[in-house]
């Protein structure tokens, strides 16, 4: 019944054995811990779960774990590096992008897939870039700040790379 | 000197929430935990001929099923009401039981008949799956004006005419008809204000773990006021003694009300922990969740307002019948009468109010407060009125209200503004903050920029609105006389450690609203000391003494209040151990910037150094206690009323009937204000949520009593791209009677928003003679409109 699954989450390679019916999300939460990921609904309308896989941000209650076998997934506990904040992470604290903090993980992953596309997006591209996740908190005017704070740094940083 | 007060300090709460490390109910994993899941009716009104759990209960991993006869068999009460309102001829108001389990008749779609625990949820959901209930379904009612004529189903037996109460607020009527019938003109609305569903996006969970070796109960739970839901289950559900339980509210999600009220899936949780000696889970999903929590508003309403010749107001007259759900949650009775028939003022001279209110029970889920509670309603109606009377009097709607606002008064030269709806307002400037959005929205240009695109075929519109709101519940006392059956204070507790270092317990409960850095502001400054050594600690009954929670905008104001209260003795007798260490006498002492200084001179001892001598009393005050340790309760000497005023801008597409809002300008007076960072944030969230209801939100039950848009599938909440960013600015009014001086920011945005953009959508369909529409304003509601 159980089917074995070889997944690569936040840089480290797990092998389980899941019920085919399990969801990716109740796999992160459920057998990983990781709790960070969150679950608001149960119709993959609100984007609480949202996390990357394979670079592309992904709902991750659409998805079986059986599905993820073999991928590379990132959820927000991988998102800061040695313990320095991702430049979202950052942006959401600076702006104010967040008040209850629920639906801030799926928010940042789904924004982190927006800036991977698209590094200067404007206001309006970050409203449809973010319009599969509800936030019920902060009507959204300092999340699209907080996006745009991420956005600068990131393209800051960039250039002095370059 | 202030150093953190006032200024836009980053949350220090963030941290955990940015990297994923938030802690809420549902990722608290127990040993030995197992999982419930309950089985719901699925009709609105059905009779429950019998349940049968044996298949269920043979299921592999089902540990337990219980059904509404374990329930009674138990001896347990139902769920308590909180409020009392009694019928206008003295009579008791109908309070019928709602047990956690129903075991003769399910009374709502959702209606709780059992319960399954199993080793996991899937496998309890899977069993619930296969618990048999055999109903009869019966004639159900979901809506309140409908409820009360002959005929109608009745909800309980013994609540004839599903009436709960009756309830009649203001100047006697007869007064108010003499009034209203001397009117040059009276503007008329029928209009319902829709029932909406708070939708925070954490699902409600429960946990309940009985510990049988020391006879200990613990209730994990996303509740906005843990002490309160303690007090409820232990004294009036379950009958465990209070001091045996602990309830813990960790990070909760998002709350708009919705977790204030004590459910009956909390008590549930601890009664199946107790007969199973073990941690029992529960957690909605989202469909539940909207059959379950708490709806919003659902008002039906009629009301009348009354002008002389001039546009001055000369009555108002009101008659609203609000829809109370199956079962009378915690703050029911309360929100349709003392939080809405008293805001019917406004901001306004108005010289004659009367307001009725009939509260009904239907076959619907519970309606309590929603961000707001009552008094968006009573926003809606006057707003709408007043708009609406600037059409038909062929007035403007911002001269209409100036003429009509109450004089600048600031509470302390000047007396509060005594109400004919009972409420004695503190301070306030209201045509300050509408002159001020007028500037913001360039008033007189975009009435040239409409008229220019009217031309055009192109439909553009303004909308106002001018609040009034009371917050900072409550006096005890006062609502106590109003029929509450608690008190309203809040608890603040102080803690120096010896090293200088602050604990701070307060009984405010932050679910978003950012206490842990808006309450360190306060004591930072008080104190003298930087923000780092203070740490503010809530939502768990075991090592907050008492509190009474967040709703009503409630948590600076009083509890704020409360923490202040605590700091000041806190400095009262650091100065006597100060004195003594500087061998100066206490009069002489002045503190500042963290240390006490013999005025002046260059003497000083810093707050550190008197913390450690209160723990290490060597060389100590003859006298006086060690320790630098107060608790403080703050019951509040009036409610505060923050006010503002909205001015929605919008286009309707003549083809399609969509309006895309264009502009949202808010200006509103909180009071003073410790964090505008987190100030506007509570501002731009509450102004969403206000905005979805005119917009795009509505709970729509069909005539059998079925919830038929209960999922995000159905359900139109407002996301990213149907909102603007929103322009904010704010006057400072303090707040007189509280030593913060602040009001409260929490539901403001909600309450003003609402009708600024049904009004602005009005604007816009003027031309087409369309006076009024039903809220939610969706893109079919007003094509038909134009097109009928």
């Amino acid at each position: 019944m159980a089917t074995k699954i070889k997944v690569k989450v936040n840089g480290k390679t797990y092998s389980h054995e899941v019920e085919p019916r399990t969801l990716l999300v109740q796999y992160l939460r459920d057998v990983l811990g990781l709790t960070g990921t969150h679950v608001g609904c149960d119709t993959s309308n609100c984007g609480a779960c949202t996390i990357l896989v394979d670079g592309k941000a992904v709902k991750s209650c659409t998805m079986l774990a059986v599905q993820a076998h073999g991928s590379e997934v990132k959820t927000i506990e991988g998102m800061a590096d040695n313990g320095a904040l991702h430049p979202l992470q950052e942006g959401f604290r600076e702006e104010h992008g967040l008040q209850c903090g629920f639906c801030t993980p799926g928010m940042i992953m789904a924004s982190a897939d927006l800036l991977s596309r698209n590094s200067n997006p404007s206001e309006q591209e970050i409203r449809e870039a973010l319009e599969g996740n509800f936030c019920r908190c902060t009507g959204y005017h300092n999340i699209v700040k907080s996006v745009q704070h991420a956005a600068k740094k990131i393209n800051q940083k960039e250039k002095v790379a370059s | 000197m202030t150093n953190y007060i006032g200024k836009a300090v980053k949350r220090v709460e963030d941290k955990r929430f940015i990297t994923g490390k938030g802690r809420y109910t549902d990722d608290i994993v127990l040993p030995a935990m197992a999982h419930a899941y309950i089985v719901r009716s699925p009709y609105a009104h059905a009779r429950i001929i019998s349940v049968d759990t044996s298949a269920a209960e043979a299921m592999e991993g089902v540990i337990k099923v219980f059904t509404g006869k374990d329930i009674a068999a138990s001896g347990i009460n139902g769920i308590p009401t909180g409020w009392q309102v009694n019928f206008k001829n003295g009579e008791t108001m109908k309070e019928p039981p709602h047990p956690l389990l129903v075991a003769d008749k399910a009374r709502y779609m959702g209606d709780a008949v059992a319960v399954v625990i199993a080793e996991t949820k899937e496998i309890a959901r899977d069993a619930g799956d296969i618990v048999e209930v055999e109903y009869e379904e019966l004639p159900a009612v979901a809506d309140a004006k409908k409820a009360t004529e002959p005929g109608a189903p009745l909800v309980h037996d013994d609540a004839p005419n599903n009436l709960c109460f009756d309830w009649e607020l203001g100047n006697p009527k007869a007064e108010v008809n003499e009034a209203m019938s001397k009117a040059h003109h009276i503007t008329t609305l029928e209009f319902t204000n829709q029932r909406v569903i708070p939708n925070a996006i954490e699902p409600r969970s429960a946990i309940g773990h009985y510990e049988e070796a020391n006879d200990k109960y613990t209730l994990y739970t996303t509740s906005q006021n843990p002490h309160l839901t303690r007090l409820l289950m232990c004294a009036f559900v379950l009958g465990i003694p209070e001091h045996k339980v602990r309830v813990v509210a960790p990070d909760v999600g998002g709350g708009f009300g919705s977790k204030i009220f004590h459910y009956a899936e909390e008590a549930l949780m601890i009664w199946c922990s107790q007969r199973l000696k073990r941690p029992v889970k529960w957690t909605a999903d989202r469909s539940e969740a909207f059959m379950t929590d708490a709806h919003g508003r659902d008002h039906v309403t009629k009301a009348e307002m009354g002008f002389d010749k001039e546009g001055k107001i000369v009555g108002l007259r009101v008659k609203t019948y609000a829809n109370l759900g199956a079962y009378l949650s915690t703050f029911a009775p309360c929100v349709p009468t003392w939080l809405h028939g008293t805001l019917l003022q406004g901001l306004y001279t108005t010289p004659k109010i009367n307001v009725d209110v009939t509260g009904v029970f239907t076959h619907t889920v519970m309606v309590d407060a929603y961000r707001g509670a009552g008094r968006p309603e009573a926003t809606y109606l006057l707003e709408r009125l007043i708009d609406t009377a600037a059409l038909e009097m062929k007035m403007d709607p911002a001269q209409l209200r100036l003429k009509n606002f109450i004089p600048p008064f600031d509470g302390v030269k000047q007396p509060g503004y005594q109400t004919q709806v009972a409420l004695q307002y503190d301070s306030g400037n209201y045509h300050g903050v509408l002159n001020r959005a007028m500037e913001m929205v360039g008033y007189e240009q975009f009435r040239k920029e409409q008229e220019a695109a009217r031309k055009e075929g192109k439909l553009l519109g303004i909308g106002f609105s001018t609040y009034i709101e009371a917050c900072g519940i409550a006096p005890s006392a006062v609502v106590g006389a109003l029929g509450a059956r608690a008190g309203l204070y809040e608890v603040g507790q102080v803690r120096v450690q010896p090293t200088g270092k602050v604990s701070v317990y307060t009984g405010a409960h932050s679910h978003g609203q950012g206490h842990e850095t808006t309450f360190a502001q306060v004591v930072a400054d008080r104190l003298g000391i930087p923000m780092d050594d203070v740490e503010i600690i809530h939502g768990d009954s075991e090592s907050v003494a008492f509190g009474m929670g967040t709703y009503g905008s409630r948590s600076l104001a009083v509890g704020g209040s409360a923490i202040v209260k605590s700091l000041d003795k806190i400095i009262e007798k650091g100065a006597k151990i100060a004195a003594h260490k500087l061998e100066a006498s206490e009069e002489d002492l002045e503190f500042a910037e963290g240390k006490w200084t013999v005025k002046g001179t260059d003497k000083s001892v810093g707050f550190g150094d008197v913390a450690l001598t209160a723990y290490v009393p060597h060389n100590y005050p003859a006298g006086l206690e060690p320790g630098l340790d107060f608790s403080s309760f703050y019951d509040p000497a009036n409610f505060t009323y923050p006010f503002g005023a909205h001015i929605a801008v919008v286009e309707v597409d003549k083809d399609t009937g969509k309006v895309a809002l264009k502009r949202f300008i808010a200006v509103d007076d909180v009071g003073n204000v410790i964090n505008p960072m987190i100030v506007d944030g509570q501002i731009h969230g509450g102004l969403a949520q206000g905005i979805g209801q005119a917009l795009f939100e509505g709970a729509l039950y069909d005539d059998n009593g079925q919830l038929i848009n209960g999922s995000y599938m159905d359900y139109t909440m407002p996301r990213a791209d149907d909102l603007p960013s929103f322009e904010l600015d704010r006057q400072v009014t303090p707040c007189p009677h509280n030593p913060l001086g602040v009001k409260g920011a929490g539901e403001a945005g909600t309450i003003g928003s609402t009708p600024a953009v049904v009004n602005a959508v009005m604007d816009a369909l003027s031309p087409f003679g369309i006076k009024n529409l039903e809220m939610p304003l969706t893109p079919e509601r007003v094509w038909r409109a134009m097109n009928s």
